[in-house]
């Protein structure tokens, strides 16, 4: 395998200045997930994939940062969407789902993050687990907003029905969602993991393969997709949230 | 100045060992890494010191083998925010290796390399005297290969993001040349201890 870096996507080289970002809009899109809606004061383009950090700053100077991928499609408006899963004793998770109201204002930098992008214009399998569906959805909606959906294919790892986020906007025919735990009445895949006959039929040759989940499950994704045949320097990987390894 | 966020308090660090943002791992060791860890046939793998040297040397595993170990045990911190405190590593001083190439006056920087094509940056005076190593193994056996197996550098006072996995070798430059984090907004130095995640940190 080769990391090229040079023939692969790069974000220019710049200090990243902390930006204020005022809350606009809170959405619930499953238990314990919400998506926030930033307006930013110096709007920047971003790739689908991309993340901000954000910074909580305590009135006596202590900071807290953590990341977050922007959940929109590159579209030019001044905000961004972060959709965050609450962490029971989360410090940031818990205090953006308990305490910020729209009106509030937070601190972010970036685009961040020039490996895990998809720039819109090849074929690319998204295979996401949980809250990996956030820089996914920005795949997806930004291969729709650019006309080009049959770019992609997504296959999504969730829980239970209720887990898939974003209201209807994945139930949609490059959307295979997959469910762990509870399967919705009369599917045909009884619930369980991610197996090879899952991921097989969507690799069609040629794509890169986006994995994003915890890292139990990026390590799992990525080794279905070599088994299925997807070069190992066609897999990408991005893995958030506690480790199993 | 960072802006004060209205009604939050924050958690305290707990333990004097963490870094500013780090959480304490514990028993695990996080894999965290871009791309799927690559296969290294040891009867093929080469490390090599070039650039801005008195001489280009390469070392053979065997080669490497026979070189002096030294033990280094403590503290790692990954800028993904895990720290592992009390690891026990082995490895050969990084100063012997670059010792053997001799680096002229003028070098001032390396790029570290590895076998995958992964690079990044470093100041010589950060992988020089008694902070870095070469090393091959971690809690007392082999390094596996999600780890960065048969070895990788290990540069504890940085992230982890120098600490390159399948390590290669080392370029001995005379000015600073980003590596792959570095280009897409990560910074250059990387203490953990001063919070330096982003390039202007
Ligand atoms: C590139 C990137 C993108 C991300 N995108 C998203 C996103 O879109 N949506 C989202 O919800 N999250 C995302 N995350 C995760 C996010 O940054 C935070 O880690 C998460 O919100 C938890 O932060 P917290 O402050 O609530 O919890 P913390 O206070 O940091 O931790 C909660 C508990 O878990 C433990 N803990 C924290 N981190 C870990 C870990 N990695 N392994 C094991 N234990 C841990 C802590 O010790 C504590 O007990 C992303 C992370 C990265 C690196």
């Amino acid at each position: 395998m080769s990391t090229d870096p040079g023939t692969r996507p790069t974000t220019p080289r710049r200090t990243l200045r902390w930006q204020a970002a005022t809350v606009l809009g809170i959405r619930d899109e499953a238990p314990a997930v919400r998506t926030f809606t930033l307006g930013l004061e110096e709007p920047a383009h971003h790739l689908p994939g991309q993340y901000y950090v954000l910074r909580l700053t305590a009135e006596d100077g202590y900071t807290a940062q953590r990341s977050y991928s922007v959940a929109s499609a590159p579209d030019g408006r001044p905000e961004i969407d972060l959709t965050v899963e609450r962490l029971d004793d989360g410090e940031v998770s818990e205090f953006l789902h308990d305490v910020v109201v729209p009106g509030d204002v937070l601190e972010v930098r970036g685009p961040v993050g020039g490996w895990f992008a998809w720039t819109g214009d090849s074929p690319a399998l998204l295979v996401g687990g949980g809250s990996g569906q956030v820089p996914l959805t920005a795949m997806l909606r930004h291969a729709r907003a650019a006309g080009r959906p049959d770019l992609v294919r997504m296959i999504l790892s969730v829980r239970t029905p209720s887990d898939l986020y974003y209201g209807d906007e994945l139930h949609v025919p490059q959307v295979t969602p997959v469910f762990t735990r509870t399967a919705p009445d009369g599917s045909a895949r009884p619930a369980g993991r991610l197996v090879l006959d899952d991921v097989a039929p969507l690799v069609r040759g040629g794509e890169t393969a986006y994995v994003c989940g915890s890292p139990a499950f990026a390590d799992a994704a990525a080794a279905l997709l070599a088994e299925a045949g997807v070069p190992d320097d066609a897999i990408r990987i991005e893995q958030f949230g506690p480790t199993g390894s | 100045m960072p802006r004060v966020t209205r009604g939050f308090v924050g958690r305290r660090p707990r333990d004097s060992r963490l870094p500013p943002g780090q959480y304490d791992a514990g028993d695990q060791w996080p894999v965290l890494t871009a791309e799927r860890a690559p296969h290294l046939d040891t009867d093929r793998w080469t490390f090599r010191i070039e650039g801005l040297v008195e001489r280009e040397v390469e070392w053979t595993w065997d080669e490497i083998g026979a070189l002096p170990r030294e033990r280094w045990d403590g503290d790692i911190h990954c800028v993904t925010t895990w720290s592992k405190f009390g690891m026990r590593w082995s490895g050969i001083p990084v100063d012997d290796l670059l010792e053997a190439a001799g680096p002229l006056p003028r070098a001032r920087f390396v790029v570290a390399h590895s076998h995958s094509g992964y690079t990044t940056n470093l100041p010589l005076a950060d992988v020089t005297g008694g902070r870095a190593w070469l090393a091959f193994d971690a809690q007392g056996g082999p390094l596996t290969r999600e780890h960065g197996g048969p070895a990788r550098l290990l540069v504890p006072h940085l992230y982890f993001w120098k600490s390159v996995k399948w390590v290669a070798g080392l370029r001995v430059l005379a000015e600073d040349e980003p590596g792959f984090w570095e280009r897409n907004g990560y910074h250059d130095r990387g203490d953990p201890w001063r919070e330096q995640r982003f390039q202007g940190d």
